[in-house]
């Protein structure tokens, strides 16, 4: 039986027990007329207790055999291989990995295939099948046994209702550490990778090194082989292009969050705000596109007209058009903080004579100033991370230049650039993807953290 | 005293006009940064759809077609050489083309596709066996953007992609009303191709479905279950601190670092099959768990605490007044959150690059585990292609890709408007 049906099937199962439960648990509350033993609960907890006992233990069996299915069979079809296959170093092993799985997913090799390796494979196939047949034995046994067990122990007395709640409790609490294990995912996935690398290279090398080439040499007297990855002129890149997009996307959200709380009327406000929120809407890649195929020629063609050499993947386009999708964040944020100023200080600002634009500036954006350092964090930090835009529109080479008219690269781009297509993971030039990735990482953390703080700081000192 | 009151009175009134000025230019500075805001919307949008609008029609050649007997003769029918019968139609309807190389040119005016057209006809039907029949075949897509203009005739002939012979046969095809362009039916039904008129998006839709269906699936019932624990159940101790803070801080981490999680966790560790609507699933429900919970405790923050305490006044568990009235009365809004997130998920790039969705992919995925590519995915392929013919499709496809996002976002906000109550 395949995988993917024993999930629908377990659950028709679990039902069928439901079922039977909230039959038994009425036929008992009848009875219970009689000797005027009544129910706890009402019969549908009962069922529901049975369906659940049914599926729990039967699902956990599931999950823990798809993930280390495969590393079990791998490792047991490995061990059928001769002694001479069993102590290769661990590079060929890996590829003595790679060709079975090729093999067990059938897809054909390029090259002629060891027959030994076939039986393996073989070999893997069938237990997988016998597998996959236990699988379905022992969940369903599981299933049966659980659930008849607890359809045996119902009594009128039994707290089912007791029961089942504490159970959906205990799944809410599961559900809400998803969110740690994720972020404890991303941290261990990230670090492990990138101690790897600094295992290869050292960190100062990588902070402080002037000189991006990312290659690996393929032997090892090959001319030009060493790598360097020095990741200053990547991050100068990257702080060169978010620089460009929040010098456009700064002034353009601020004025526009400012006559949109202070001066639109009502009507303005309606229309324009969703409009502008369609801004942050637009997937990046099609920003991607459109500054590949709009802003990157005219940037071009407007250099060239005063006589200036622009490069086709210039850092001022892909910041351009990162600046214009980041307008919102910073307009609603600026928005949200300019209407929580409290109105007796715009108005002490008028009954000293001020015009309205005097107050804004002079007290208003003053008051306000904390929360819009907070949302401009916020907005750098989406800046930083932004992938699909400079991916398209800006370049691969990594140039240590303050000219935002040359090719610069970026975290994000080098990271899809090393990651995307086969990979090996022993390389360093793989690893540094996952360095640039923790980097990073720790980067925006910080930007959020602050912001947030900020942010929240603010919004306690007005309420 | 009375000339110090006049002169500070003068200096008032010589400054208010230009304080006035420096007022109107204020207000002005702050429509023109809306309107600008506005006016690259516009042009964003009016260049995607200048471009996308003409991917809709293709370009295709009346060709009388005879389906030789003696080509048939072989052993299956997918074995027939049903090239040679789109070159036979050429050449007789050109008669005059002698020369191999003039020839060649000629075969170049119709797709490849077009011996695929043919195959499939006589697989349904095979009595087309022996007769001559007018068919409508897809041509090249070097043609299709002269047809649309894409190509300029007065440059010099070494720097067009068509030569002036080619043109001259495409202009008698005119002539004869044997070129038209029709709806582009492949676009939306084809999956992904090397060559332009051949290529469509039913493979990355579905793609983008399955990916989709997994999200939904995991992460509406997850984000659900946790803004519930949150607001409903959690003590308030550092524990839940962590967590909201946690959630706060994912929501705000670049999707691409999601990706890498994607790739150490999920492939490398437990070994999940690559480029699969599954893991790419997995991936965005991760991300996009942030979203839905912070607006379902939202939602929940806005059920009125007399609700709660009238279902318990009446003898409900806690756990009763939440399933039974607190949760129906915070679904619109949790809905509205989770489409929004959805949303987002449909439009997201990065991540799937890195879990290797951006593979080339003919086939149109038949389960979640297939490998496939998403609509986002397959407009940056496309973006990448160098064909003239791939930049109108690419604005095509990010136009039905809009289209997906306005309607949710619109579901969205009927829902917000129809089910919204203020307590």
């Amino acid at each position: 039986m395949s995988p993917t049906i024993l999930l629908p099937a377990l659950l028709g199962f679990s039902m069928l027990a439901y079922m039977q439960g909230k039959k038994r648990a009425l036929s008992l509350a009848v009875q219970g007329k009689q000797t005027g033993r009544t129910l706890h609960s009402q019969p549908g907890y009962y069922g529901m207790l049975i369906g659940i006992c049914c599926v729990l233990p039967a699902l956990c069996i599931f999950a823990f055999w798809m993930c280390f299915a495969d590393s079990i069979l791998t490792a047991a079809a490995l061990g059928t291989l001769p002694d001479a296959m069993q102590d290769l170093s661990p590079d060929k092993m890996n590829l003595l990995v790679n060709d079975l799985r090729n093999l067990v997913a059938g897809h054909v090799a390029a090259r002629d295939i060891d027959p030994v390796l076939e039986q393996a494979a073989g070999q893997y196939l069938g237990m997988q099948q016998m597998a996959d047949n236990a699988l379905a034995v022992v969940m369903f046994g599981t299933a049966l046994f659980t659930a008849s067990f607890s359809y045996m122990k119902i009594r009128p007395e039994m707290r089912a209702r007791n029961h089942v709640e504490r159970i959906i409790q205990l799944v809410l609490i599961c559900c809400s550490t998803i969110a740690i294990l994720t972020t404890v995912g991303i941290v261990l996935s990230v670090l492990f990778e990138s101690i790897r690398f600094f295992q290869h290279i050292p960190v100062t090398d990588f902070l402080f090194g002037t000189k991006w080439s990312p290659q690996m040499a393929m032997r090892a007297d090959q001319a030009g082989s060493s790598g360097t990855f020095g990741a200053v002129p990547v991050l100068a890149g990257t702080f060169m292009i978010s620089g460009i997009a929040l010098s456009v996307a700064v002034p353009l959200g601020l004025m526009s969050a400012v006559y949109l709380s202070e001066y639109a009327g009502a009507r303005v406000r309606a229309w324009a705000k969703p409009i502008m929120e369609i801004l942050a809407g637009v997937p990046t890649v099609v920003y991607g596109f459109f500054a590949a195929l709009v802003v990157a020629p005219f940037v071009r063609q407007s250099g060239e007209l005063f006589g200036l050499g622009v490069s086709s993947e210039s850092a001022l386009a892909a910041g351009l058009v990162m600046g214009i999708m980041i307008i919102p964040f910073v307009s609603s944020l600026s928005d949200d903080v300019l209407n929580a100023v409290p109105q007796a200080m715009r108005d002490g600002s008028y009954g000293l004579g001020a015009t309205k634009s005097e107050t804004i500036v002079n007290v208003v954006i003053p008051a306000a100033l904390p929360g819009i350092v907070g949302g401009v964090l916020l907005a750098a930090s989406r800046a930083i991370g932004e992938t699909m835009i400079v991916v398209m529109a800006a370049g691969m080479s990594a140039n240590l230049t303050a000219n935002p008219l040359q090719a610069v690269t970026t975290v994000t781009v080098q990271i899809v650039t090393l990651l995307v297509g086969d990979q090996e993971f022993d390389s360093p030039k793989t690893l540094v993807a996952f360095a640039l990735g923790l980097l990073l990482f720790i980067v925006t953390l910080i930007l959020n953290v602050v912001a947030l703080y900020i942010v929240r700081r603010y919004r306690e000192e007005y309420e | 005293m009375d000339t110090i009151t006049e002169s500070s009175m003068d200096l008032i009134n010589r400054n208010i006009s230009k304080r006035y000025r420096r007022e109107r230019w204020f207000r002005r500075c702050g429509l023109g940064a809306v309107l600008l805001s506005i006016g690259f919307l516009g042009l964003l949008f009016a260049a995607i759809i200048s471009n996308g609008w003409s991917a809709f029609w293709q370009t295709e050649v009346l060709l009388d077609v005879h389906f030789d007997q003696e080509l048939f003769a072989v052993d299956s029918l997918a074995a027939v050489n049903y090239g040679a019968l789109v070159k036979k139609a050429m050449r007789s309807r050109f008669p005059e083309v002698k020369g191999r190389s003039d020839k060649r040119n000629l075969y170049k005016l119709i797709s490849t596709g077009a011996a695929f057209t043919l195959q499939e006809m006589v697989r349904k039907d095979s009595s087309l066996i022996g007769t001559s029949q007018s068919i409508w075949l897809p041509a090249d897509d070097e043609v299709d953007m002269f047809m649309k203009g894409n190509v300029n005739r007065d440059l010099p002939e070494n720097e067009r992609r068509l030569n002036d012979k080619q043109i001259g046969w495409i202009d008698s095809l005119i002539a004869e009303k044997q070129l038209e362009k029709k709806f582009n039916v492949t676009f939306f039904t084809a999956g992904d191709s090397r060559e332009p008129e051949l290529a469509g998006i039913r493979g990355a839709l579905v793609g983008s479905f399955f990916t989709l269906a997994v999200t939904l699936l995991l992460s509406f019932p997850v984000g659900v279950a946790t803004a519930v624990y949150l607001e409903e159940f959690a003590p308030k101790n550092r524990w839940t601190d962590l967590v909201e803070v946690n959630i706060n801080n994912l929501a705000a981490v670049p999707s691409i670092v999601f990706g890498l999680l994607g790739l150490a966790v999920f492939l490398n560790v437990f070994g999940m099959p690559r480029s699969a609507p599954l893991v790419g699933g997995l991936v965005l429900t991760l991300m996009t768990l942030p979203t839905i919970i912070i607006a379902s405790r939202a939602s929940l923050k806005s059920v009125p605490p007399s609700i709660r305490e009238a279902a318990l006044g009446v003898g409900a568990s806690k756990m009763q007044a939440i399933t039974h009235h607190v949760l129906p009365l915070a679904m619109p809004g949790m809905m509205t959150g989770t489409i929004i997130g959805m949303a987002q998920a449909l439009g997201e790039t990065a991540p799937l690059l890195m879990i290797g969705m951006v593979a080339f992919i003919v086939d149109v995925p038949g389960a979640v585990t297939d490998p496939s590519t998403v609509l986002p995915v397959q407009i940056y392929l496309w973006a990448d292609s160098p064909e003239r013919a791939f930049v109108e499709r690419t604005s095509a496809a990010i136009m039905v890709l809009l289209a997906f996002l306005i309607s949710m976002n619109a579901v969205a906000v009927f829902l917000r408007k129809r089910f919204e109550r203020r307590w």
